[in-house]
This record gives structure tokens, sequence and C-alpha cells, in this order.
């Protein structure tokens, strides 16, 4: 079983990736695709691909992965199915980190490029302990407690930002443009900014399997099984909230990605968050993938965000959860 | 043996405990009654390391259990929650199976011994063939079967349970605390157990200790607990004490009017 989802989300993978890179305003028939991925075709070709298509391709896979990854983690730690990271405001907090540090005029230097998502991380964190707290009922966050302080949390910390964009210049204004719609941003230096922290962060989230496994019976039953609670929940809400933070700092606020793949993912594989994790790091990446090339596709040659897709695709299917969730008490 | 000294405990400023002494033999039940708020699962919560304990030390065959990390005291002391707070995703194998957490590294991988002790305990509980259910799916007294069989594979000298016949009708009850009683002896497990029912306390432990706000009242075998004189000041409704035709146990019957 496990053997087969792995495989099956490996396929699909490839079939995005492969898509993405070829289909945009010039679409790039696979015989020239493969050409080119082994060094022969035009210099045009060779361009689109490797400084265009290639960059976007792999940024908007991180994007999808860090958010679904960071999504589930997210639902482990609170018990809860609703818990994604755009629903609970760790986003629009993140957000606000990445303008705050981008109306500092950092983002030309290489620093900026650290300063950005280091930023977005500390008020992610702010945001999501806030929003824990408020939420908190003893061991329980119940559904509704968490939607309302996510959307008290986020409605704050999205004014600020607007504020924050409002003030700035015209030319800063456009750059954070991409912020609210949530699209992606170009260029393979993005990619290598994002990549250092996303590694981190994943890898501890990829090895709390295990952990998140034992949170599911409620913090006594972990403590009483062997799970140092406290230090478990720390290091999980640390690292989820910095892949976050690392994502939403050069992709903008993407929602319900984090929502819709870890439960589709439970909902066929299982709840074991060992192959909950993995499956929804790869499988998040590929729906990302998918909305991305839509976004490309529907208004073409416009092109919209890729979070408008998310969204339309996301908030029923939210709904359809919370109905779920509330029905049977089941997730 | 688990030996509790004087041990306290407070939430914030108000105290829960206070100053309770018990000693458990190995093989031996304890049953911890008394009324609904006196401390009973705060006491089991306590010992299990949930709640930090203000002084007062728990001791596990001499070794002082209370500065042990979370996984070093898990191999001495295992839990049986109430089937109440079961996540309703997982199923019974991969329930029993997190019992062996505590000899696993942090990812949790199993050995093939770690499987063949949780199939092992999953048969004597009579739950094999509940293996590939989901726990929710299975029925209340399933579900504590389960439960109990997590707590088994953790293989520890001690096991509290804190009250795990609520919500079973009376064959599941009694299954439930023969089983129990069964590892106790063959396994010389020692127990620790709350429980409502008088008159299943009364049958199944070797000793019972009553908690009243907080206060360890008195501790001893069922005979020189369970009197008239006691009941009716701990729980403030008259009662006349009978015996069990059987077993001659005393029997507690309550007096209406």
């Amino acid at each position: 079983m496990p053997r087969i989802s792995y495989l099956s989300s490996f396929i699909f993978l490839v079939i995005a990736l492969t898509l993405s890179i070829a289909i945009g305003s010039v679409f790039i028939p696979l015989n020239d695709l493969w050409n080119v991925l082994h060094g022969k075709g035009s210099a045009v070709m060779q361009s689109i691909i490797w400084d265009i298509r290639m960059p976007r391709t792999v940024l908007v896979l991180l994007t999808g992965a860090a958010l679904s990854i960071s999504g589930a983690s997210y639902q482990g730690l609170f018990r809860n199915p609703l818990a994604d990271p755009f629903l609970i405001g760790v986003a629009s907090g993140a957000g606000l980190g990445a303008v705050i540090a981008l109306s500092i005029k950092w983002q030309y230097s290489f620093w900026g490029l650290i300063a950005v998502p280091l930023s977005a991380f500390g008020m992610a964190l702010i945001t999501v302990v806030i929003v824990y707290f408020m939420a908190r009922i003893g061991q329980t966050v119940p559904t509704t407690n968490l939607i309302l302080a996510g959307v008290a949390v986020s409605s704050f910390a999205t004014s600020l930002t607007s504020f924050l964009m409002l003030r700035s210049s015209d030319e800063l204004r456009r750059a954070l443009g991409w912020m609210m719609g949530g699209s992606i941003q170009n260029g393979w230096q993005s990619v290598f900014a994002i990549f250092p922290f996303l590694i981190i962060g994943t890898t501890i989230l990829l090895l709390s399997g295990h952990a998140l496994n034992l949170l599911q019976f409620g913090d006594d039953q972990a403590q009483q099984l062997g799970l140092n609670v406290s230090r478990a929940r720390a290091l999980i809400l640390i690292a989820a909230s910095l892949v976050t933070a690392t994502a939403v700092s050069f992709s903008g606020i993407i929602g319900f990605i984090g929502l819709v793949v870890p439960h589709l993912m439970r909902l066929w594989f299982g709840a074991d968050y060992r192959n909950l994790l993995p499956l929804s790091l790869i499988n998040g990446g590929t729906a990302l993938l998918l909305a991305d090339i839509l976004s490309r596709v529907v208004l073409a040659p416009q092109e919209i965000p890729v979070g408008i897709i998310t969204a339309l695709a996301g908030a029923p299917f939210f709904l359809w959860v919370l109905r779920r969730s509330k029905n049977q008490g089941f997730w | 043996m688990l030996t509790i000294k004087n041990i306290s405990v407070f939430y914030g400023k108000r105290q829960i405990l206070h100053n309770i002494n018990l000693d458990v033999n190995p093989g031996e039940i304890l049953a911890l009654i008394g009324p609904n708020g006196a401390g009973k699962s705060t006491l089991i919560r306590a010992i299990s390391g949930v709640i930090p304990i203000k002084s007062g030390d728990v001791y596990v065959d001499d070794i002082n259990i209370t500065s042990l990390s979370s996984m070093q005291r898990a191999r001495k002391i295992s839990v049986v929650p109430q089937a109440v707070s079961v996540p309703p995703a997982f199923t019974v194998w991969e329930t029993v199976l997190l019992g062996r957490t505590p000899y696993l590294n942090f990812l949790g991988q199993a050995s093939a011994q770690d499987e063949a002790l949780a199939h092992l305990v999953l048969e004597q509980v009579d739950c094999l063939h509940l293996i590939n259910s989901h726990i929710t799916e299975i029925s209340g007294g399933e579900q504590q079967r389960v439960l109990l069989a997590r707590a088994l594979v953790q293989d520890t000298p001690i096991l509290l349970m804190d009250e795990p016949t609520a919500h079973l009708d009376l064959r599941h009850q009694l299954d439930l605390l023969k089983l129990i009683t069964k590892h106790a002896r063959e396994k010389n497990i020692t127990v620790l157990i709350a429980l409502h029912d008088l008159n299943l306390a009364s049958l199944f432990a070797d000793k019972i200790a009553i908690v009243q706000n907080g206060q360890l009242c008195v501790a001893g075998t069922p005979k020189e607990t369970l009197t008239e004189e006691i009941l009716n000041s701990i729980y403030n409704v008259p009662v006349r004490i009978s015996h069990h035709p059987d077993t001659g146990t005393p029997l507690v019957i309550p007096q209406i009017g």
C-alpha cells in the first residue's frame, strides 16, 4: 500500500513537471524538451526552458510542497483538520514579516534574500502562537475557535501589510503586488534563497511523523507513551512556521493547498503521519504545479495569480470538510 | 513495586493533592476510589508525569522516577486512559504498536520483535480479529481492551488505569477486570486502578485506597476499607455492607431515603 502510494505520487509529479515546462505562451513539444535537456535545441528554446520555465517550475514545486507539508503538520499539531497555514493566519503573518523586511529596502542585497524569509519566519511564529493560545480550550483547539482566531489575526496582519504597502513607493508597491494574490516570482535566485530554509524545515517535519502520530491521542497519552510533548510541539511548530514563511516570502500568500492536499492524502492513504507528511510534500508540489499551469492557460496570454485558482478549488473543498467533520466527527 | 512518598500537586495556587503516601506490591491490584473530584485522576496523571509534582517522590523498584525523562518513565509506567479520547483515523494495529514508543528511535520504526509482541498481546486481549479495524469502529469494550494492549506492549512493571470500566456494560466490566487481574498475577505487574464502582473494587482489588478532597483517607484490604462508617462519611450517603455470597468480600448496598 505505501509503495503504491509513493509510486503513483512520483508518476503524477513527473507528469506535472513535464506539463509545467511544456505549457506556456509557447508550447514546447516533448521531443524538443528532450533535446534541450540533453544540451541540444535552439538558443531560444534553451533560454525559455532553462531561464524561464525551469526556475518557475521548481519554485512552484517547492512552494506547493512546503505549504502542504506545513499544513499537514499544523493539522496534526492542533488535532484539527482545518488547520491550513492560510486559514490560521500564519501565511498572512509571514506576508507581513516579508513586507516589513522589503520596505526596509534590503531586498536588493544578498542579505535581503535572507532577511525577507527570516522576518517572515519571525512574524509567522508570533502569529501562530497568538492564534494557538487564543483558540485553545484546555488541551483541545476547537475548529470554530481556531478559524475565528485565524481570521482575526489574519485580518490584522493583512491590514498592517496594506498600510505598509500604501506608504511605500510605487516601485515597491508593484513588487509587493504578488504578495496578495499569491503569484510566483521567477528566477533561479529565489529558488536558491528558498532552498536552505526549506531543507532545514522539511527535514525536521519529515522526522516528526511518529511524534505527530502520538500527539493525535492527546498530550497526556503522548507523554505517557514516552514523548517529550512540549519539546516535540515546539520543534514542529517552529519547523512548520519556517517552511510556511519561506514559501510565502517568495511566492506570496497561496491559500488552501495546505488544507486540500493533506486531507486527500489522509483520505486515500491513511492517517499515519510517517507517510502522510512525505506524501503531502510530493503531492503538494504536484497540486500547485497543476494550479499554476491552469493559471497560465485559463486567460492566456494573460496570467492570473495562482492563489485565485487554489482558492476557487479550495474554498468549496473547505466547506465540504467542515460539513463532514461536523457530521461525523471524523477526519 | 510502586512507592508514592508524600506527594503534593498544585494547579496554579490551588492544592489538589495533599501529601499522599501509598505502596503497591508487584502482582497486586490497588483500587483508588473516592467521590468525583477527589483527585483520583490527578494522582494518576501526576504519577505518570503528565502534571508536575510539587513535592514528594515516586519510586518504581527504588528508582526515583520523578527526575526521569518521559521516555525513561514510559519504560516504567504505562497508563490505560478512558477510551473517550481516541483519534478516529488510526487502526487497532497502529494504536497498539505506539505502545512500543519508549523502545524505538524517534522515527518510531518497529522491529519484527516489536510486532511479534504486539501480535501476542492482541491475542491475549482477544482483539486479534480487529487488527485492521479503525479504533472508532469497534465497541467501547473492544476499545478499552485495545488501550490495555497498548499499555501491555509498553512492558512496564507498573500499570495505571483511569476508570477503564466507565461506559462499559456489566459483562465488559467483568471481562476487562478479569483480564487485568490475570496479567497482574502472571507478569507480576503492579496495578493501580481508579474505579467508581465500589463493588467491582471490592471483588477485584487486593487493596483499596480511598481519597477525598485530595487527601488519602484510608488504605487497606476491601474488608478494612469498605465499612459502613467510612463510606457514609466519604460519600455522605447511608450504605449497608453485606457480603458477596461466593467470595465473602464486602458488598456495598446503598440505602434510599
